[in-house]
């Protein structure tokens, strides 16, 4: 049990520190990568709950839940590093424009 | 086998199917795109229609995906708040399908790549609504939020990207949370099943998870201050973009929260949590009817308006686990007429973009010489947005009011009454300047009525609403946690 408790606090700290980096860094590669490493977390979370101790086998719905995570973390990736790309040829920096101009 | 047991069996086939078939076919063959679009959209609302019949008429659907039960299976279930939001979904997006075509013309023809996320669109929010799972909603969710974003680039330009982007990311970080507080449930209870949990859910693992899922929604919702990123998304997209988004994929998020609110949550829990979301409507009625009356172009305006009339629904919640009835088929009635008529206003600003060239507020004097129809449009819209009887907005909010008083939430009223008064004054502003004579040369020739009649179905559909409104009120109670009580708290 206290494994299984170390494993996911150390998922919710790297999620939060994901999170905390995708508000603060301005550059849209490092707010990517600061998704990942919150996605990362919660992945760890889930390892880490279906650890069940023992010499007993760890349950298998949170790691096919990751699994399909995963191919969600993949393609979401995928499409924010093609629109991040987009936007940096179009403006030539790597940040999102301020949005408080629109009206 | 009788009609009705073939449909008790495959109906999630019937609300996936053609949609996700015709998405990945209109990939494959982008040529065959428009049609496609439009035999899957007029399917898909046939289809929501029957349903609706089938619910109505026998009670809720579930099913067991693949034939494997909870607490390891999917489990799908359509009560009657989900039909009616596959209604709202599917009428949406038929006439967003049917002015597709002449919204686009104006360009040559639709953007490569919209008719496969439109059907995908279509697909993901049918499969939200109809999902019973934590974590098959979560996958529901992202497969929306891709399709929203990759439509809203197809606006073109820097500013759609931008736009585009920024909704990405924060929907990403939304569902992140939404994700780590479904992992914290199975942690605690072992399952994801709303049902199952909702039946053996309790303690502080619950109320941790919770608060991650619904911060998460709230951002997906776009709810004040987490708003920033749905006026440009909302009002950089195509126009039947702008429609499907601002009438469903925000509403889907709060769709969510009433079901985990209402269905999961013990009342001491949404007691001491649910506040916070009041207080958040509250402001975003206002803050987003003052942005709508300061914006100066219409989409931009209508987008604002969405802020603020997704207040109302967050308002609602804390009204509801006390007050019941009344305010869970309120706020359906709301989520419907809304969707219905914030539909057939980016309908319409589309087809005003489209002739006129622009859609400065400013510049639209004598609109209703030139397009009467869309001015007619506007109109109707108004009266529901408003909540001016006989429409659906305003059953939708008398319901609201009502359980409101019935619990003697006087700040619940005064929200309400301001914010219907703040809705008048910015869509008389628009329609003020729409009746000015300030254009001689009659009506627009060359405006295809094809591009007006869907926006005008729509708006005339959310005002008719409140003619069948206590029949979708009761509709909206079947299968739900107030399935039985009386639709009125008080007499009047």
């Amino acid at each position: 049990m206290t494994l299984s408790l170390l494993y996911a606090s150390a998922g919710v700290l790297l999620f939060c520190l994901g999170l905390f980096a995708l508000a603060v860094r301005p550059h849209l590669l490092h707010k990517i990568l600061a998704l990942n490493v919150a996605g990362a977390g919660a992945f760890l979370v889930y390892l880490g709950l279906a650890y069940r101790g023992g010499g007993a086998a760890a349950d298998p719905a949170p790691q096919a839940m990751v699994l399909t995570g995963i191919v969600v973390a993949v393609s979401t990736t995928a499409l924010a590093l093609a629109l991040a790309l987009r936007l940096g040829r179009a403006t030539g920096r790597m940040e999102l424009p301020d949005g408080s101009a629109d009206r | 086998m009788n009609p009705g047991d073939w449909l008790a069996h495959w109906w999630p086939g019937l609300l996936l199917g053609p949609a996700l078939l015709g998405g990945a076919l209109a990939f494959v063959w982008p040529r065959l795109g428009f049609a496609l679009g439009q035999g899957v959209a007029l399917l898909n609302a046939l289809a929501a229609v029957l349903l609706v019949w089938r619910v109505a008429v026998g009670g809720p659907l579930a099913h067991a995906a693949g034939g494997w039960p909870a607490p390891l299976g999917i489990g799908l279930r359509l009560d009657g708040l989900a039909v009616l939001m596959v209604l709202a979904a599917a009428l949406v997006a038929w006439a967003g399908a049917l002015n597709a075509r002449s919204y686009f013309r104006a360009h040559g023809q639709a953007p490569e790549g919209f008719w496969p996320l439109w059907l995908f669109l279509m697909a993901a929010l049918n499969g939200l609504f109809i999902s019973a799972d934590l974590f098959n909603l979560y996958v529901m969710l992202e497969l929306t939020g891709l399709a929203a974003v990759g439509l809203v680039v197809l606006g073109g330009g820097t500013d759609s990207l931008a736009a585009a982007l920024r909704y990405l990311l924060v929907g990403l970080g939304g569902s992140l949370c939404y994700l780590l507080g479904v992992g914290l449930m199975y942690g605690a209870y072992g399952t994801v099943d709303l049902p199952l949990l909702a039946s053996q859910a309790s303690g502080p693992a619950l109320g941790a998870a919770l608060a991650l899922m619904t911060a998460g929604l709230f951002f997906k919702a776009g709810i004040f201050p987490f708003h920033f990123w749905l006026p440009p998304a909302h009002g950089g997209a195509p126009a039947p973009v702008s429609a499907m988004l601002s009438a469903l994929v925000v509403e889907a998020a709060f769709y969510l929260l009433m079901r985990l609110w209402l269905e999961l949550a013990p009342l001491s829990l949404a007691e001491l949590a649910l506040p916070v979301s009041g207080v958040l409507g509250s402001a975003a009625v206002v803050w987003g009817a003052v942005n709508a009356l300061r914006a100066e172009r219409l989409k931009l305006m209508i987008a604002y308006s969405t802020v603020s009339q997704l207040g109302y629904l967050f308002l609602a919640l804390p009204l509801m686990p006390l007050a019941g009835a009344a305010i869970w088929s309120g706020a359906a009635l709301l989520v419907l007429s809304h969707a219905l008529a914030k539909g057939a206003l980016f309908l319409g600003a589309g087809t005003v973009l489209n002739v006129v060239g622009h859609d400065r507020i400013r510049g639209l004097n004598g609109l209703a010489q030139r397009l009467p129809l869309t001015v007619a449009v506007f109109v109707l819209a108004a009266v529901s947005l408003i909540g001016l009887p006989p429409s659906g907005g305003f059953l939708a909010k008398w319901l609201l009011l009502n359980g409101a008083i019935a619990q003697g939430q006087w700040w619940a009223v005064a929200v309400l009454l301001v914010g219907s008064v703040l809705a008048g004054a910015y869509m008389f502003r628009v329609l003020g300047r729409c009746f000015t004579y300030g254009h001689t040369g009659g009506r627009e020739p060359g405006v295809a009525l094809a591009a007006q009649w869907p926006a005008f179905g729509l708006a005339a559909a959310a005002v008719a609403l409140g003619l069948a409104g206590s029949w979708v009120g009761a509709l909206a109670l079947a299968g739900s946690p107030f399935e039985g009580d009386a639709l009125l708290g008080v007499a009047p």
